[in-house]
């Protein structure tokens, strides 16, 4: 567990080393304020939809760390030939895989709680935050989702020859997942078999990330969900995150490198 | 040499909005596009008009607090921002009863839905249809011809904020961008009727708002009965208001002619005759000072 915690150290220090988050959210503090000073129709209590476009960006930018940060790890430890010395210690490649993960999903919730950190500050200077049960849920949420993006990162920087090819499929894979994943089965309806039948198995078969995304549910001051509903989710996403590891792992471990 | 993925990427989006603006600039009429000087005609010229419809849509999904359809989804029949605003729904069925998402499917879509807002609500009570707002002036600033944003807006602006100024200077800057519209001249002589109570004025804006119908081609008028009757019914209304029965009258036969519920209409003009009729012997009678 050392090791894998050691690995994960390095992939956290590589985060604050690097300007991606920095950039990230000086832009997204930066929009956010500039968009909550406009009054529209003088009338100061307006505040949605700068919170709407804070979480906007906030999404993205979780996305956008997650995914490049967690793309680059094993491509550039073979590419730096570091990959070596590393594997010669006691480190089996499964540790690496499980190390790398760690480290991607830790350094990505680091960064995630200083952007809701800021949107909880944003916010509560423009109108009083009284369900603060929402607010913990949607990160929490958010932050489990992401485990599952940095896992299928981390498979796609074993399967691809390039980090950017893995970034931008990443990329629309996710983004298809989030806006078209819940659709599936209404597609999978109005189509003629053969073709229902290949998109109920998709529909069936991906990680269904949209159920974490509570955005709705923040921004129009609804409540949370149940807490059971909650822990359920975050059982799908830990078998959706281990089962992506597990296929890393068994195409690294046959990798050369 | 080999393209990166992104590099192919950005250019199909380049390619996309540079087609989807030539497109909307060769169909759309530029003569009818007075100039606006927002930051988005700067950023984006005419292709602003492409996000106009979006920020409207948003506005109506902030209206119903998140619950609203996607595209797969069962659609709204007509936008409730836009229902609510003119009035339409006083007599139908509360679309709050509306799912538009349907019974859950299978396990994915019932777990799904514990997530999502599952409870179809309308910003309609207390102040909170403020928040509508922003995204209407965003829709009037990309599209200064869309003429529902400046009605919705300043029916909510009057009706849950109380701030019939700021809706009278939205009403005027989009009359400043769509000169003598009647929909927008109906909107405002509400301002002055229901809030101002300046019936003087009220009537003068309302008259010049069914003159200026009246000079639409058969077209636009069949397209737009609705505004005649609205029109029409307001002015009979202040008429009656002033025992000026003969034009209280004349303007119900025009609503008449329009009106989804004519008979109703008769029933109203039948009872401005009868309070014609018992004027009238009065009014011809000597008056007392002579």
């Amino acid at each position: 567990m050392n090791t894998i915690w050691a690995l994960s150290g390095v992939v956290i220090k590589e985060l604050y080393r690097r300007k991606d988050f920095y950039v990230l959210f000086v832009l997204t503090a930066m929009i956010t304020l500039v968009a909550g000073m406009h009054r529209f129709f003088n009338d100061p209590n307006i505040v949605r939809y700068a919170k709407d476009l804070c979480m906007l960006l906030i999404w993205i930018s979780a996305l956008v760390i997650a995914i490049a940060t967690t793309a680059r790890q094993i491509p550039v430890e073979r590419e730096n030939r570091t990959i070596f010395p590393l594997l010669a210690k006691p480190v089996t490649r499964w540790q690496v895989v499980v190390g790398k993960f760690m480290g991607s999903w830790l350094a990505t919730g680091v960064a995630l709680l200083v952007f809701y950190i800021f949107f909880g500050l944003a916010t509560g200077s423009r109108e009083e935050i009284s369900k603060w049960q929402v607010y913990f849920q949607a990160f929490w949420l958010q932050w489990v989702m992401l485990g599952v993006v940095v896992a299928m990162t981390l498979l796609g920087s074993v399967v691809f020859s390039a980090p950017s090819a893995n970034v931008t499929i990443c990329f629309i894979v996710i983004a298809g997942i989030l806006f078209l994943g819940g659709h599936l089965n209404v597609i999978a309806l109005r189509s003629a078999e053969p073709v229902q039948s290949v998109i109920y198995t998709i529909y069936y078969l991906i990680p269904h990330l949209e159920w974490f995304d509570l955005r709705d549910r923040l921004v129009h001051g609804w409540g949370g969900v149940s807490w059971l509903d909650c822990g359920l989710a975050t059982l799908y996403a830990v078998a959706y995150a281990w089962l992506f590891l597990l296929l890393t792992w068994l195409v690294f471990r046959r990798k050369s490198l | 040499m080999k393209a990166s993925p992104c590099w192919i990427l950005a250019l199909l989006v380049t390619v996309c909005f540079t087609l989807a603006v030539t497109l909307g600039l060769r169909f759309g009429n530029p003569a009818e596009h007075p100039q606006s000087n927002s930051a988005f005609t700067l950023l984006f010229g005419e292709g602003q008009r492409l996000f106009a419809n979006q920020f409207y849509v948003m506005a109506d999904v902030y209206f119903h607090a998140g619950y609203y359809p996607s595209i797969f989804d069962k659609p709204e029949g007509q936008s409730d921002v836009l229902v609510a605003a003119r009035g339409q729904s006083d007599n139908d069925e509360d679309t709050t009863n509306v799912d538009f998402f349907g019974a859950p499917t299978d396990w994915i879509n019932r777990f799904g839905g514990h997530f999502r807002v599952n409870q179809h609500t309308h910003l309609d009570q207390g102040t909170e249809a403020r928040e509508i707002l922003p995204w209407l002036k965003l829709a009037a600033d990309t599209n200064p011809q869309m003429i529902q944003t400046y009605t919705v807006a300043a029916y909510w602006l009057r009706r849950n904020v109380h701030n019939p100024k700021e809706a009278e200077a939205f009403l005027r800057e989009g009359l400043r961008n769509n000169p003598g519209n009647c929909e927008i001249l109906l909107a405002l002589g509400q301002i002055y009727n229901e809030d101002y109570h300046d019936t003087a004025r009220a009537r003068n804006v309302w008259t010049a708002a069914l003159q200026r119908w009246q000079a639409q081609n058969d077209d636009a008028k069949k397209d737009s009965k609705w505004l005649c009757d609205e029109i029409s019914v307001n002015l009979a209304y202040l008429e009656e208001n002033t025992g000026n029965w003969p034009q209280a009258i004349q303007y119900l036969e025009i609503a008449k002619q329009v009106s989804p519920s004519p008979d109703a209409i008769q029933k109203r003009i039948d009872e401005a005759r009868r309070k014609l009729a018992a004027q009238s012997p009065a009014s011809n009678a000597p008056s007392s000072h002579y």
